[in-house]
């Protein structure tokens, strides 16, 4: 008998419900078999914790007096430049921002200390943050100059707001060069010595719903350790990467596009990433409640490591100049056992997504329901899946020499 | 029982001689090489743990001093920053003795403080700065 979000809800708020992380689901689902299961869970947690570079915040820090204009302006947080291509006081930071006189890479590797992860995290800790401000003036705006510090609480509003964050399935990242390279896979070792990967496999949030049934736009989510929800696809969305028999992409699929208030969170669940020899990044913490509505829904959120296929690619070579291929298809249930086998060599492996904090964000958020402090929400709009036909495509550059191409 | 962690510092001219042979043969002392650089004709580096009767180990500290051999007690230590690790499991491939290490399948990252040679080559590892070293 399928379930409704309403059915579910109601459970929820009588105290009802029946709730699984997506680990325990497995063994639930082997014991009792899919169709019982199917009538007695309502719910299956997921999670995961990892860096995730396409991410942000946008703040109104409200009116100064005399009023200043930053849009169009200059503004650094802790001297990392935000965006101000907006109205007068809001401003927008992105993770992988840098100080303006950080040395990057030109001492290599470059270490990256400090960056917008960082000032995001320092918020959301409470920290003071020095915000300083250049602006033209104009009539009604006519301050040129503010210095000051800022705490988040200060803030009018402070939204997180990714445009791409929980990638479904990722790279095994190696290095077949004959020197360290520093990636955003981490560090690689030459001659394939170690082998990186990033995802929290079956406890992952869209490997537990592959085909996108229970989720889209509306979906309300643990972000960052408070309430966030899905807006939609996240950039680079592609659904129609090859597949398992039973849909689990086999490589980097869908993504997703969120956002939530930033005065709910916690540090514990957004922190800044120093990634040697490559940038800033901000580690966040995202767990999808996925509805029991039917028997199908529950069988996907049955996925084992086992069952998720990943690829080996080389970071020295083949990524960078975009040669396609694979140096060999691992699994995840091989990945986390410590090592890989790679065209016959043992490779010692690592990940970059936290398995441990996966679990416990996928516990906490069926502590929420199981407490009756979290509801599920009917999506608006789904994301775009394997009948979507959509990909993403390389920019094809052209020559400037030529001209702009013609309109239509 | 004395026990102690050193660095040696062995100049040019010594790289070549068997002093480990001779620490072990005639004072009578336990070395556990934990770490060594050696280029050859210019110095040599050695992390060593040393340990034996004090009698024999301040006759062979003596020893080293004598020949010219530096000795400073390793004064490095790396700090596992529990608060700051997030337990993604990034350094664990690198730790060349297991002082950092995983548990499964629960994916629990731990350090053995015990195991740690202070090599340094989780600290550019880790994005969270967890993993930091500090003078004693």
């Amino acid at each position: 008998m399928p379930k409704t979000i309403e059915e579910i809800n109601e459970k929820i708020s009588s105290g009802k419900a029946v709730v699984f992380n997506a680990e325990e689901i497995i063994k639930v689902v082997k014991s009792k078999g899919l169709k019982r299961a199917a009538a007695e869970v309502d719910v299956v947690t997921t999670g995961t914790f990892a860096p995730m570079c396409s991410s942000g915040a946008y703040f109104n820090v409200g009116h100064t007096n005399p009023r200043i204009k930053l849009g169009g302006g200059s503004v650094t947080l802790n001297g990392v430049p935000a965006y101000t291509g907006y109205a007068a006081v809001d401003i927008l930071l992105g993770a992988t921002a840098m100080q303006l006189d950080d040395p990057l890479n030109s001492i290599y590797p470059g270490r990256f200390v400090y960056g917008g992860g960082h000032v995001i995290e320092d918020l959301v800790s409470g920290k003071d943050v020095k915000l300083v401000a250049r602006a033209y003036g104009t009539d009604c705006y006519p301050r040129k100059h503010l210095e000051t510090w800022i705490r988040l609480e200060d803030m009018n509003e402070a939204v997180l707001f990714n445009m791409r964050n929980a990638y479904q399935n990722y790279n095994v990242g190696v290095n077949l060069s004959d020197h360290v390279i520093h990636t955003y896979m981490g560090i690689l070792q030459p001659r394939m010595r170690n082998a990186t990967y990033c995802s929290a496999g079956q406890l992952s949030p869209l490997l537990n719903d592959p085909y996108y049934r229970t989720l889209g736009m509306g979906t309300r989510i643990f972000l960052g350790g408070g309430i966030g929800y899905i807006l939609g696809p996240g950039t680079q969305h592609n659904p129609c990467a090859p597949r398992t028999d039973r849909g689990v992409p086999r490589m980097g699929a869908g993504t997703l596009s969120v956002r939530g208030d930033l005065k709910q969170m916690n540090p514990r669940w957004l922190r800044g990433a120093s990634i040697t020899g490559y940038g800033v990044s901000l580690a966040i913490g995202i767990g999808v409640p996925i509805p029991v509505l039917d028997e199908e829904t529950l069988f996907h959120t049955t996925v084992t490591d086992a069952d998720i296929f990943a690829q080996v690619v080389d970071y020295s070579e083949a990524y960078p100049n975009c040669v396609p291929g694979s140096l060999g298809e691992v699994t995840y249930a091989e990945l986390r056992s410590g090592s890989i086998r790679v065209q016959g060599k043992k490779v010692p492996t690592a990940s970059l997504s936290s398995y441990a904090r996966a679990k416990e964000i996928a516990d906490i958020l069926k502590g929420w329901i199981l407490q009756g402090k979290f509801f599920l929400t009917r999506h608006v709009e789904s994301l775009p899946s394997v009948e979507s036909g959509l990909g993403p495509r390389p920019l094809v550059e052209r020559p400037v020499a030529n001209g702009p191409a013609k309109a239509g | 029982m004395a026990q102690m962690k050193l660095v040696l510092q062995f100049p040019a001219n010594l790289i070549e001689q068997p002093i480990t042979y001779q620490l072990i043969k005639k004072y009578d002392l336990m070395v556990n090489i934990l770490g060594a650089r050696i280029t050859p004709r210019e110095q040599g580096r050695l992390v060593i743990e040393i340990s034996g009767r004090k009698k024999n180990l301040d006759a062979g500290l003596r020893f080293l001093e004598e020949i010219g051999v530096g000795v400073e007690p390793l004064a490095r230590d790396v700090m596992w920053h529990e608060e700051r690790c997030i337990e993604c499991t990034a350094c664990t491939s690198v730790c060349p003795t297991g002082a950092l290490s995983v548990a499964r399948p629960e994916m629990r990252v731990t350090f053995n403080h015990e195991k740690c040679i202070a090599c340094e080559l989780c600290v550019p590892v880790c994005p969270y700065k967890a993993m930091e070293i500090v003078s004693k």
